[in-house]
């Protein structure tokens, strides 16, 4: 059977997981430690079919489902592969993990859980694989079904469910601009599959159209800013695998949409458009940087750490329009290269990252970073393998997110050859705007990882967390590795992204780099620029030895514990560590304009002092609290339509009745 | 030689941008008369340059006045006024520093961009710095815009006119020798009635900050 | 990356040269900084000694410390090292430097930034996380001021390995580069603030409120320490020996000249005794600044760097 055949079969079974799990409603143990692991085989079977499918050729199917004469049209190509591979990784790390972490009595019956997350499972690979809009539709919708439903696994708690409902509503929103988007394209002949969509030929305004409902659209599934309000609500909301989930393999799904549209669908792209995703995607980024800076949930924080890392994918897929447009296939293959590594990054440290919070909030019941502390005495391989997704997460050499960071100035240092001199000197701005991000982004990394797990426990009961379980290990190990494998050795990895480029822009690196063997990455060429990972593990790690030589061996120094030093002052306590405000006020300070801060201040005569700083969203109470206002205004003039009174319905259908009359007169 | 002399205009153009940032970001009153002693040497030994490589004997005496001008007399007449109003320092400006630099960068790129079709049509040696030149009248412009007190905005206008004069020396060798003088005595001038008023206003309100004047405004 | 053994012998001298050499080059700086403010100044061997002293003596270690803050000095030490080693100091062909490039170089300082970031706030003291959350502010000005910099001279040269920058400004027709005049303002306020040195920080002070290198390794003690400092000269070391390369670059050794080594070692010598000279001075001219005054004086440093940018474009592009 050609790959696709196995991709729909995989998709099946991860049905009929679900259902089984419906007749298994509340054996938690059988829907942990059977049916997930089984789910989490099949996605790794997903990555490596799709793996496989990358290198080989495109391939279509058509499902007879749905309404007679509109069978869903499904394709594989290296863009869908690509893709799938970021899904069936993350879903194999984070259904590993979900085996060890369910615990009885939260909402949420575990067979109807084990269903759902299935279901959204398949809907994403399906998305993927559509190749008509009615079928991306369909998959679109019952991927944001699904995810609600997985989003209220704790419905409870009021806080939950509005954080769920204002997630269905702005999904809602951009699924409709998707599909005008996919309106505009099919310029009234009615057919909607893409192949159609490629042939059209339309006019500079009827493109530049179909592009903002694009964006718009899927900018909302994505978290770009403005509409990005929903996913640092949504995000801590969800349970922890749900999290991963979401963060690191549905917003690539927006993702996925965006390059299929613009880079595949619509031809003749104008540069402006790049120009927009590039802004568009950089003030995500530093808006999203700077307000996980200042976040006091450590799950909130990882949330905005997202919408960083999306601003960053969306500035280099920018970036790449940009040079496409000028007709520059190599260098724009550089920018998109650098973005789909970030794609790959990103889903294998973000994920490490918020299961890790789940292990941490397994253990502890506690989310708030004002009450952690000191877990890496009490969980040693949780502390140490997130620390691998905190180093990847800040962009560090030689880890997975320096690749694309290099990748993605590499391409910016190349831009001086625009012929249009407006863009030529926006270009180093913008270079020193992902440059802060990144800066900005390993402060809140090191926030993240040292209030957490370092220093001094804030709560008592923190001494007495308990470490991963196995299965929980498991899925930290796999992301964990991903991270080191991807960053050791990209040239495989750029290998793979070269189908992905060939086929969108018709130019890759892989000759490039494939010059110069497997140890250095040379995109461009090597006396240009050159990036050899293993041998500066290397080098580190020799210097490391060579200090440890000269310290243990050249010198008989002795160890003893003893009690810190802390400049001699005796009664230190764990309060008195710097807290996650604390660490994050120099760049409320800083940033002062991106915020919205309240303060509640002591005075001198409270025999109980308090003080609280609320940092908010601007565009909250800016722009989303007026439209909100606005619509209410709107439904309740509508709603004085609604007298109550009989006769007064009676006269409506009367009306109506006359007027219709009347029409037809005419 | 030849050639060195040629990109040491490029290092003064260079030099007097640098001195436009640091005067934005610059609270205490003494160093802003400093750095505008520092834009006027190296407007003169930019002068000189030009004067010495396109073989125009004007320019050279264009650098005289500019050298008695701005390096000695107007220099001298600020630090006067300041002991005598007794300034050191300037409140915080109307936005803070840090907002003043990024406006700074975008008005330098708009500044870039606009020079670039006109450095093309200009023969002079220097062309390619008539951008930097209308950078520095812009960013001393806004310096007048964001400062709260009066000696500041007195500097920003010299410093502005320090631009103009760059920008006429890198896009046309130089004025004629009358606008020259024209405009040298107007700023001569210009400073000592700007002097006078700042006694004025000190009389006024006992104090230099320029958000009183707004007291004067019909109620 | 061709390996030659001329490669391999300037490599290794590189890194040996950086060893014995970066503790004297902080003695020679503290002799100066005494010298400009009229005291008694310390023999040059100072700082040897006090390594010395440091690796005889037993270290403490607080018990709640994790094997994050014992492993830190020795990773400081290895990051230090390897920039050194890629940083041409005496010749440009060296194997290493293939592997980490300009990019590289300013991510393996964020590596070691990040790693005594997290060593301070491991034993959890008031002062330790304090420190560290200066050293995190300061490092996110500075980290992308050093890269904007560093983009100057990679604009120019066309490339971002610093080999092959160095080969090509020390080859260079053109002399004066304002561009390179906005780097090199750019980067020496950036040098100063990494560096822990006045204006921005105080590497004499013992007042904790004022410290912020200082406060990152109050916990340490004995080799750990010594470990420490002697990173913290390497760091000096390879921040003098950048700035030379990307704006001095005269008198290094070429690929395939072993000979001309011999005269690197000189030069370099040379210019890094004016280098210490001037560091004494401007130390010694300037007072410390407020902590919060230094995220604009670093503003100041990245903006500069963007216009040399800027200015490349309109004048040299």
């Amino acid at each position: 059977m050609i790959h696709i055949d196995w991709i729909l079969v995989i998709v099946a079974a991860w049905l009929v997981l679900g259902i089984w799990a419906l007749f298994a409603l509340h054996r938690t143990k059988f829907v942990a430690r059977r049916l997930f692991p089984l789910g989490g085989l099949l996605g790794l079977a997903l990555a490596g079919v799709a793996l496989d499918a990358l290198f080989s050729t495109a391939e279509v199917a058509q499902l007879l489902i749905g309404l007679p004469g509109l069978p869903m049209h499904l394709r594989l190509d290296a863009l869908s592969a690509f893709f799938l591979v970021v899904i069936g990784a993350g879903v194999f790390g984070t259904s590993l993990f979900s085996a060890g972490y369910f615990r009885a009595g939260e909402g949420t019956a575990p067979g109807l859980l084990c269903l759902e997350y299935h279901v959204f499972l398949a809907a994403m690979a399906m998305v993927v694989l559509a190749d008509d809009a009615y079928a991306f539709m369909v998959m679109w919708e019952t991927m944001a079904l699904s995810s609600f439903f997985l989003v209220t696994a704790n419905h409870r708690v009021a806080s939950v469910r509005q954080a769920a409902y204002l997630y269905l509503l702005l999904a809602h929103i951009g699924a409709v601009a998707i599909l005008l988007c996919f309106g505009v394209m099919q310029a009234n002949t009615g057919d909607y599959t893409f192949a159609n969509l490629r042939a059209q030929q339309l006019s500079p305004m009827w493109l530049s159209i179909a592009f903002g409902f694009a964006v718009f659209g899927f900018g909302a599934k994505a978290g770009l800013v403005p509409v990005h309000v929903w996913l640092p609500e949504a995000h801590p909301a969800a349970p922890s695998p749900v999290s991963a989930l979401l963060s690191a393999v549905m917003l690539k799904t927006a993702i996925y949409g965006l390059l299929r549209i613009t880079f595949d669908l619509l031809h003749g792209g104008l540069w402006w458009w790049g120009a927009v995703l590039l802004a568009l995607g950089l003030i995500s980024a530093l808006m999203g940087v700077v307000f996980s800076t200042v976040q006091t949930e450590m799950k909130r924080l990882l949330a905005y750490s997202s919408i960083e890392n999306i601003g960053l994918i969306v500035a280099g897929l920018g970036l790449a329009l940009i040079f496409r447009s000028y007709g520059m296939a190599n260098l724009a293959a550089l920018a998109l290269t650098a973005a789909m590594v970030h794609v790959l990054a990103h889903a294998f440290f973000k994920s490490l990252l918020f299961l890790g919070t789940g292990a941490v909030l397994h253990a502890t019941g506690e989310r708030n970073l004002g009450k952690l502390g000191g877990l890496i005495r009490s969980m040693p391989w949780v502390a140490w393998l997130v620390f691998i997704g905190v180093l990847a997460g800040a962009g560090l050499p030689p880890l997975a997110g320096f690749v694309s960071e290099w990748l993605l100035l590499q391409s910016f240092l190349f831009t001086t050859a625009l012929p249009n001199s407006f863009l030529d000197m926006l270009i180093p701005l913008v270079a020193a705007a992902v440059a802060l991000c990144v800066a900005l982004a390993g402060y809140a990394m090191v926030k993240f990882f040292g209030v957490i797990f370092l220093g001094q426990p804030r709560e008592e009961k923190l001494l007495r967390a308990h470490d991963a379980n196995v299965w929980q290990r498991l899925g930290l190990a796999w992301f964990a590795a991903g991270c080191l494998a991807m960053g050791l050795f990209p040239v495989p990895l750029i290998d793979a992204i070269d189908r992905v480029t060939n086929r969108l822009l018709g130019a890759g690196l892989a000759q490039a780099v494939h010059a110069n063997g497997w140890v250095l990455l040379a995109p461009i060429g090597l006396e240009r620029a050159s990036y050899g990972p293993v041998v500066f593990l290397g080098g580190v790690g020799a210097g490391i030895t060579l200090g440890l030589l000269i310290a243990r061996r050249l010198y008989r120094g002795t160890l003893r514990r003893g009690e810190p030093w802390a400049c001699g002052y005796a009664g230190g306590t764990a309060r008195m560590q710097d807290t996650a405000e604390g660490f994050g006020q120099p760049i409320r300070q800083i940033f002062e304009p991106f915020f919205r801060i309240t303060r509640d201040l002591p005075s001198p005569f409270d025999v109980r002092p308090h003080y609280r700083v609320l940092t908010q969203d601007r565009l909250w109470h800016g722009v989303y609290m007026p439209i909100a206002r606005l619509v209410d205004w709107l439904a309740r003039g509508v709603s004085w339509l609604q007298q109550g009174r009989i006769s007064i319905y009676l006269m409506y259908s009367f009306l109506t009745l006359l007027i219709m009359l009347m029409l037809v007169r005419l | 030689m030849h050639a060195v002399l040629t990109q040491s205009i490029n290092l003064y153009a260079a030099f007097l941008l640098i001195v436009s940032f640091a005067m934005i970001s610059q609270r205490r009153i003494l160093s802003l008369v400093h750095l505008y002693t520092s834009q006027g040497v190296a407007l003169v030994l930019a002068t000189v340059t030009v004067a010495y490589l396109t073989s125009q004997p004007h320019l050279f005496y264009s650098a005289g006045i500019t050298l008695v001008l701005k390096v000695m007399l107007i220099p001298t007449m600020l630090h006067r006024v300041i002991d005598r109003l007794d300034v050191r320092w300037d409140v915080e400006p109307l936005i803070n520093i840090p907002t003043t630099m990024l406006i700074g960068i975008v008005l330098v790129v708009f500044a870039f961009n606009l020079a670039l079709p006109i450095s093309q049509l200009s023969s002079s040696i220097a062309r390619s710095t008539l951008g930097i030149a209308l950078a520095c009248v812009l960013l001393s412009f806004m310096m007048m815009i964001v400062r709260a007190k009066a000696l500041p905005q007195v500097i920003g206008f010299l410093a502005m006119e320090n631009g103009l004069f760059f920008a006429a020396t890198s896009a046309t060798n130089g004025m004629p020798m009358i606008v020259e003088l024209g405009i040298a005595l107007d700023v001569l001038v210009g400073a000592l009635i700007l002097g006078v008023f700042m006694f004025q206003i000190r009389e006024q309100f006992d104090s230099l900050d320029i958000r009183h004047l707004e007291r004067l405004k019909e109620e | 990356m061709n390996v030659t053994a001329t490669g391999i012998l300037a490599q290794s001298l590189e890194i040996a040269l950086a060893l014995a050499a970066a503790p004297l080059l902080l003695g020679w700086v503290d002799q100066w900084r005494a010298r400009l403010q009229n005291r008694s100044a310390p023999p040059l061997t100072q700082p040897y000694r006090v390594l010395r002293k440091l690796f005889h003596k037993e270290s403490v270690v607080a018990d709640s410390a994790s094997a994050l803050f014992r492993l830190t000095p020795y990773v400081m030490f290895g990051c230090m090292t390897l920039a050194c080693a890629i940083v041409p100091t005496i010749s440009t062909d060296l194997p290493l430097a293939t592997a980490a490039d300009a990019i590289a170089l300013v991510g393996l300082f964020a590596l070691a930034r990040t790693f005594i970031a997290l060593a301070a706030m491991d034993i959890g003291t008031a002062f330790g996380t304090m420190g560290a959350r200066r050293e995190m502010l300061i490092g996110f000005l500075a980290e992308p001021a050093l890269l904007m910099a560093l983009f100057s001279t990679s604009l120019i040269t066309h490339s971002t390995s610093l080999a092959n920058m160095v080969d090509t400004l020390s080859h260079r027709a053109t002399v004066l580069e304002p561009s390179l005049a906005f780097a090199g303002v750019a980067f020496t306020i950036v040098s100063l603030a990494e560096n822990a040195r006045v204006p921005v920080d105080n590497p004499a002070t013992h007042l904790e409120l004022t410290m912020i290198h200082e406060a990152l390794v109050l916990e340490y003690s004995g080799r750990h320490l010594a470990m420490m400092e002697w990173a913290a000269s390497l760091k000096l070391f390879a921040y003098s020996c950048i700035g030379l390369a990307m704006f001095f670059p005269w008198g290094i050794a070429e690929v395939d000249s072993p000979l001309a080594m011999l005269f690197a070692v000189p030069a370099l010598v040379f210019k890094l005794a004016i280098g210490g000279v001037l560091l004494a001075l401007i130390e010694t001219a300037s007072a410390k600044m407020r902590i919060f005054r230094v995220p604009e004086f670093l503003a100041t440093a990245f903006l500069l760097a963007v216009i040399g940018l800027l200015v490349h474009q309109l004048l040299e592009a």
